[in-house]
């Protein structure tokens, strides 16, 4: 599949984008073939989900007498609905956006300050740290969690920031491990991205009588944005995302976010496939979002990472 | 890229240091500290107390007075009376290898296919990219609308709901590849952006340097585009190394990890959420998992930072 030989003067006319000839363009039958096989590659990428979708949109009255792969009965929105009111979805939502939010903006914030300190200045110890962090969000999560689950219980909290009264099962206590494990990433991919501004700018304030916390808020911060735009992107999607801590450090279920309620709504109210499928999708939706609106700051957070800066 | 290098060892610091006053030095030390702090007590010091309290044996409700020191026992028992366990190292296994060998090249492949100047390259892309922003919980749930037998998409479409009907999540042999296929699905969009952003670091003018020499395509990318990529060949190792071994959520939701989908990360969950919660056995359990995974992310940081600190 691999495009043999290059005809830079057969390419056709049409192209119009700024071409560099080095790949050079196939001649037209593999081309063709190229393009079936992406094409149908991308349909088999896509029928788990449309088939979600598609089974979502029937009542399981219909999909039950005709069979899951079949056409016709009705179709509407009766399983998003009854999955969105008979489950609560909107109360998950809600300890997903109480966990998200802070956990996210606290990430961003530490690893920053993290990430200047390190990319700005040369202290001996800046590798030794920045290894640190950035060796502890490679961990799996397991690893680390038995000690850390006795650790939360140890912790006490008081009643108006943790009704367990506690770190454990509470909602502080989730968004510190996650502010925990997400700093390491954001600030290894932030300090690279640091380092490539101008010293003279950080001096040049220097020169003019600024703070180093005016230095880091005023002139290095402002100029992070692009990176903080794909970092905020991914953290928001990984934290969302997160099934594991939120399955074992929220012991009460009605306090969980959405992605890990949903494990404990299926078999008490999502009891068909159908209803599983229009939840699945719903809590699907942020992320989607995420895809549609901003997936060009998702790659790029990914690949910042990869690609040291 | 890096115009401020950081300083080898035993260089004299920066003017711009000594210039630091007292409040200045407050703040540094505060900011750097407080994320630090936090990481260390909640990363690195469990880390470090699963080693240690992978030799006691504790049930984790007495006080910490109550542990009991036992050695390399929890150790013996895992590797020799412990059911569960070689079917989770098996299955931990044949995880990484079917990454390794399915959504690495595969990734590779359409990365580098996406690289050409191809129409709709954007939009391949993007819906090869979809199932990336999806949580693995919600992949398991997919796993179950496309494989439970009398409600999934497959045994529909085949005609096998009824009858002799194959229960792929249920049958020990069969639910792991299952689920494996499915997290395929979302690890080879990863794989491939990650190798897109590589490509996309290639030096066109090598590229074209060798066609112009009379290379193939395939030429050109077993001897320039090939070697270039070797910094993503080695996140990519690591992300496949390290996404295997954190592999919980998929079968988590599907069996909570039993019958055939046993996972090293979940014998570890089970031994503090189950109902014996053994604190000792689950940190050697978690142990293992961590020397496991220290092998390949200390060497990835090593060679990472090593050509940082390089003037």
């Amino acid at each position: 599949m691999t495009a043999p030989g290059t005809l830079p003067a057969a390419a056709p006319a049409r192209r119009s984008r700024k071409a560099d000839r080095a790949r050079g363009d196939s001649p037209a039958p593999a081309r063709i073939a190229l393009h079936i096989f992406l094409a149908g590659t991308c349909l088999v990428w896509l029928v788990p989900l449309l088939y979600a979708f598609y089974t979502a949109l029937r009542p399981y009255a219909d999909t039950a007498r005709r069979g899951y792969v079949s056409v016709g009965g009705h179709y509407g929105t009766g399983n998003f609905s009854a999955a969105w009111v008979q489950a609560q979805l909107p109360h998950y939502f809600w300890n997903s956006v109480l966990i998200t939010v802070p956990a996210l903006v606290l990430t961003l914030w530490l690893a920053s300050m993290v990430a200047f300190v390190v990319a700005r200045f040369r202290f001996r110890i800046n590798i030794a740290l920045l290894m640190l962090f950035t060796a502890g969000n490679l961990l799996p999560q397991q690893a680390i969690v038995t000690p850390l689950f006795k650790l939360y219980q140890l912790v006490p909290l008081p009643q108006w920031l943790a009704a367990s009264g506690k770190l454990d099962d509470s909602f502080p206590g989730l968004i510190l491990i996650h502010v925990a494990f997400q700093t390491g990433f954001c600030a290894f991919v932030m300090s690279n991205y640091m380092r490539t501004i101008p010293a003279e700018l950080g001096e040049a304030a220097v020169m003019d009588g600024a703070s180093v916390w005016r230095q880091y808020w005023q002139v290095i911060l402002p100029l992070c944005r692009p990176v903080l735009a794909a970092l905020a992107t991914l953290e928001f999607t990984w934290i969302y995302n997160d099934f594991f801590w939120a399955t074992v450090l929220m012991q009460t279920g009605a306090n969980r976010p959405v992605t890990a309620a949903l494990n404990n709504l299926t078999g008490e109210f999502f009891v068909n496939n159908n209803l599983i499928a229009a939840a699945a999708l719903i809590v699907a939706i942020p992320t989607l979002v995420v895809f549609f609106a901003l997936q060009r700051q998702f790659v790029s957070g990914l690949t910042l990472g990869a690609n040291k800066g | 890229m890096t115009e401020v290098e950081l300083a080898p060892r035993g260089t004299p610091k920066r003017r711009r240091t000594r210039r630091l006053s007292g409040w200045d030095r407050v703040v540094i030390t505060l900011m750097a500290g407080v994320p630090t702090l936090l990481t260390v007590a909640l990363v690195w010091l469990p880390a470090l107390a699963s080693v240690g309290l992978s030799f006691s044996s504790w049930s984790g409700y007495g006080s910490v007075s109550s542990i009991q020191w036992v050695g390399l026992e929890n150790y013996k028992n895992i590797f020799t009376i412990y059911p569960e366990f070689p079917p989770a190292i098996e299955h931990n296994l044949e995880w990484l290898a079917v990454f390794f060998c399915l959504p690495a090249p595969f990734g590779l492949f359409l990365a580098v296919q996406l690289d050409k100047r191809i129409r709709f390259s954007r939009l391949y892309q993007s819906i090869l990219f979809l199932p990336v922003v999806l949580s693995l919980a919600l992949i398991g749930f997919m796993t179950e609308l496309i494989f439970s037998p009398t409600q999934g998409l497959i045994n529909n479409l085949t005609g096998h709901t009824h009858g002799h009907v194959t229960d792929w999540l249920g049958n020990p042999h069969l639910n792991i590849w299952a689920v494996m296929l499915m997290a395929c699905w979302r690890q080879t969009g990863y794989v491939m952006v990650l190798f897109l952003a590589g490509l996309k670091s290639v030096d066109p003018s090598l590229k074209e340097a060798a066609s112009l020499d009379g290379a193939n395509g395939r030429q050109i990318f077993r001897h320039v585009t090939w070697p270039s990529l070797r910094p993503i060949n080695v996140v990519v190792l690591v992300v496949t190394v390290i996404e295997s071994l954190r592999a919980f959520d998929i079968v988590y939701v599907i069996n909570k990890g039993t019958d055939g989908l046993e996972l090293l990360s979940v014998l570890v969950t089970d031994n503090i959420i189950g109902e014996a919660s053994r604190i000792g056995f689950g940190s050697a359990l978690a142990t293992i998992l961590l020397v496991i995974s220290l092998a390949f992310i200390v060497p990835y940081l090593v060679s990472v930072f090593r050509k940082d600190s390089r003037p």
